[in-house]
């Protein structure tokens, strides 16, 4: 007979199992997907040279061969796997380069942001989100509401642009890029501030676009937990306000929010393209816009099959966090399981 | 008890007294400017004797968890006041009612919702020690073990989550939480409710138990009007936020002056007659 300690591990690798399982196949659909959409829209990359009078049909056509686009779908999907399975994620024609080498360098741009601007909204959130909770109905919620209200009114697009506006009034911030002209030849202090002066501009418009839902799903869900009565019970030992809000109400309240934070890393990749086009931050944004305008079928492809693992991971580390933080969520996994 | 008893009892200062307490709720319609109050309680007066088991009933919506919420301190009444152990504490700060906590208890009708289900049995216990510094280290968690012994539950169980328990494990648990912190006044706020006949009575001689070797105050919020002819010293009925009636038991009980008392006595023998009738054609 197994202990209950065994058990649990048991149990737990059995779900882990069974998430990599749906994860793979996930991914395996949204790649069969990608390759079925892509191919149902018009054109190709070569179809340009076909315009240029200097390049013959027989080059286009043996260009074409050469990267496989003349093959039936089924045979270029394939190609595609084996490619990925060689860690190069396709080819990309306008690069003329392995995809993941590219995907990489602009991941990690898209990364440093996005991350960035999510550590921040949510260390804003969380904090105001509870404050509010315990002030419920008092000037300061309602202000706090009002403000979130009109903050998710304005869309993004509309933010980043108000945003850059000021910026160029002001001359306070270098505006577009990732570094200056000239970062090589700075100190690395010199190197940090002027990748953290690019940086403000994007994450900020980013920042303030995320708030305003985290702060009101902090605030519904404190509020909740607020009127339980084991919180009430909490009160009458005389527990001291802060002890009570971030010791006893906040983990309690933590079941939605860590949903929410799943989704947050579940949208790392793919939540700043827009705010990357419209700063010139050189992320992935930038890249997918050009790989649709130019028909770079690979890296289209790669980008997307990027955004879908951060959100298979997302979810799966929203699961593993709500396993973990909540023994109802372990209980009604376990009376499933049984 | 006695009406003699009773009386001599209601004689001593009272351990609680609530003078002309009001309490409003204001509800705001959604996208209007329109606003309706309910006037929970109205100029309530009302205390509780020293050592006795108050009974607090009326019908739903009445004011009787309002009229507990306020004299628990986890609500603050709009006007009148409340004295507590000769202290006049409707208008302390958050901070300074923290020591006087301990003394005022309450013990909620749904137990699962009042038991943090991230926290083992003996955690739940151990937190208000833990909260008001009673005590530290591996005396916690013998505490805890011994109140757990004292309302019947195995210390063994020390380790199990609440969720682990039945309603009435999970009640006892509450109980043993809730004299934890030795206080003077513990209220029960339907804490009887939604257990089964049996389990209901294995908690009522819990109450009784604890009451008498804790040298309990008791006040009872409760629907069930033939429990508190058993069990209470004096009782008050509620009615659209005021006290209508209060005085001894038997005396409330055996000859009620106020409508609404009578209502909800005749309510009970309408049950009463109705079940029986139920039984007996049940067994026809």
């Amino acid at each position: 007979m197994k202990s209950s300690a065994g058990a649990k591990m048991w149990s737990s690798m059995k779900y882990l199992e069974r998430r990599v399982i749906h994860a793979v196949l996930l991914l395996v659909g949204a790649s069969i997907l990608s390759f079925l959409f892509s191919s149902l829209a018009p054109g190709s990359f070569f179809d340009e040279m076909k315009l240029n009078p200097q390049i013959s049909p027989e080059t286009v056509a043996a260009l074409r061969s050469q990267y496989g686009l003349d093959q039936p779908l089924p045979v270029k999907y394939f190609r595609w796997v084996k490619s990925v399975l060689h860690g190069e994620w396709g080819y990309s024609f306008a690069y003329n380069q392995p995809v993941r080498s590219l995907l990489m360098v602009r991941a990690r741009n898209t990364l440093l942001l996005t991350a960035l601007a999510m550590a921040l909204a949510w260390l804003i959130a969380v904090p105001v989100g509870v404050w509010v909770a315990s002030r419920r109905g008092r000037w300061e919620d309602q202000l706090t509401s009002a403000s979130t209200s009109l903050l998710l009114s304005v869309p993004e697009l509309v933010l980043a642009l108000a945003l850059l506006y000021l910026v160029i009034r002001t001359h306070a911030l270098p505006v577009g890029g990732m570094v200056s002209t000239g970062f090589d030849r700075l100190g690395s202090w010199g190197q940090m501030t002027d990748l953290v002066s690019h940086l403000i501009v994007p994450v900020t418009t980013l920042v303030l676009a995320s708030l305003p839902i985290l702060i009101r799903h902090v605030r519904a869900s404190m509020i909740e937990v607020l009127q339980a009565p084991f919180i009430q019970a909490a009160r009458g030992h005389g527990i001291s306000r802060s002890r009570l809000l971030f010791h006893y109400a906040l983990p309690a309240a933590a079941n939605p929010l860590i949903s929410l934070f799943g989704l947050s890393i579940a949208g790392l990749l793919s939540g700043s393209l827009l705010v990357e086009v419209i700063t010139g931050w050189p992320g992935l944004g930038p890249l997918l816009l050009e790989a649709c305008f130019s028909r770079d079928l690979y890296v289209v492809i790669g980008v997307v099959m990027a955004s879908t693992l951060f959100m298979i991971f997302g979810s799966l580390i929203a699961d593993v966090m709500l396993v973990a933080a909540d023994p109802r969520v372990r209980t009604d996994y376990a009376s499933e399981r049984a | 008890m006695g009406t003699e008893a009773a009386a001599r009892l209601a004689l001593q200062p009272a351990l609680m007294r609530a003078r002309g307490l009001s309490k409003r709720y204001v509800q705001r319609t959604p996208f209007s400017r329109r606003s309706f109050a309910i006037e929970a309680l109205v100029e309530v007066n009302f205390e509780i004797a020293p050592g006795c088991l108050t009974a607090l009933i009326g019908q739903s919506g009445s004011g009787k968890s309002t009229l507990a919420s306020c004299l628990a301190m986890m609500e603050k009444p709009d006007y009148g006041e409340i004295w507590f152990e000769g202290s006049e504490i409707s208008h302390w700060s958050h901070r300074k009612l923290a020591p006087l906590r301990p003394r005022i208890q309450m013990v909620f009708q749904d137990a699962a919702g009042a038991l943090d289900p991230r926290f083992s049995a003996a955690q739940i216990i151990e937190e208000p020690l833990q909260i008001q510094h009673r005590e530290r280290g591996q005396n916690l968690r013998v505490r805890a073990c011994q109140l757990m012994e004292e309302v019947g539950l195995p210390p063994d169980w020390a380790n199990r989550s609440p969720l682990e328990l039945s309603g009435g494990q999970r009640q006892r648990l509450a109980f043993a939480r809730a004299i934890a912190l030795k206080p003077s006044l513990l209220i029960l706020d339907e804490s009887l409710s939604g257990l089964d006949l049996s389990t209901q009575a294995q908690i009522l001689n819990l109450v009784l138990d604890l009451k008498a070797a804790h040298s309990l105050t008791c006040l009872l919020i409760t629907h069930d009007l033939s429990l508190v002819g058993q069990i209470a010293d004096f009782v008050a009925v509620m009615h659209q936020g005021r006290i209508v009636e209060c005085g001894s038991a038997p005396q409330v009980l055996g000859s009620p002056q106020h409508p609404q008392t009578c209502k909800l006595l005749a309510s009970v023998q309408v049950l009463e007659t109705a079940f029986r009738a139920a039984r007996a054609g049940g067994r026809g």
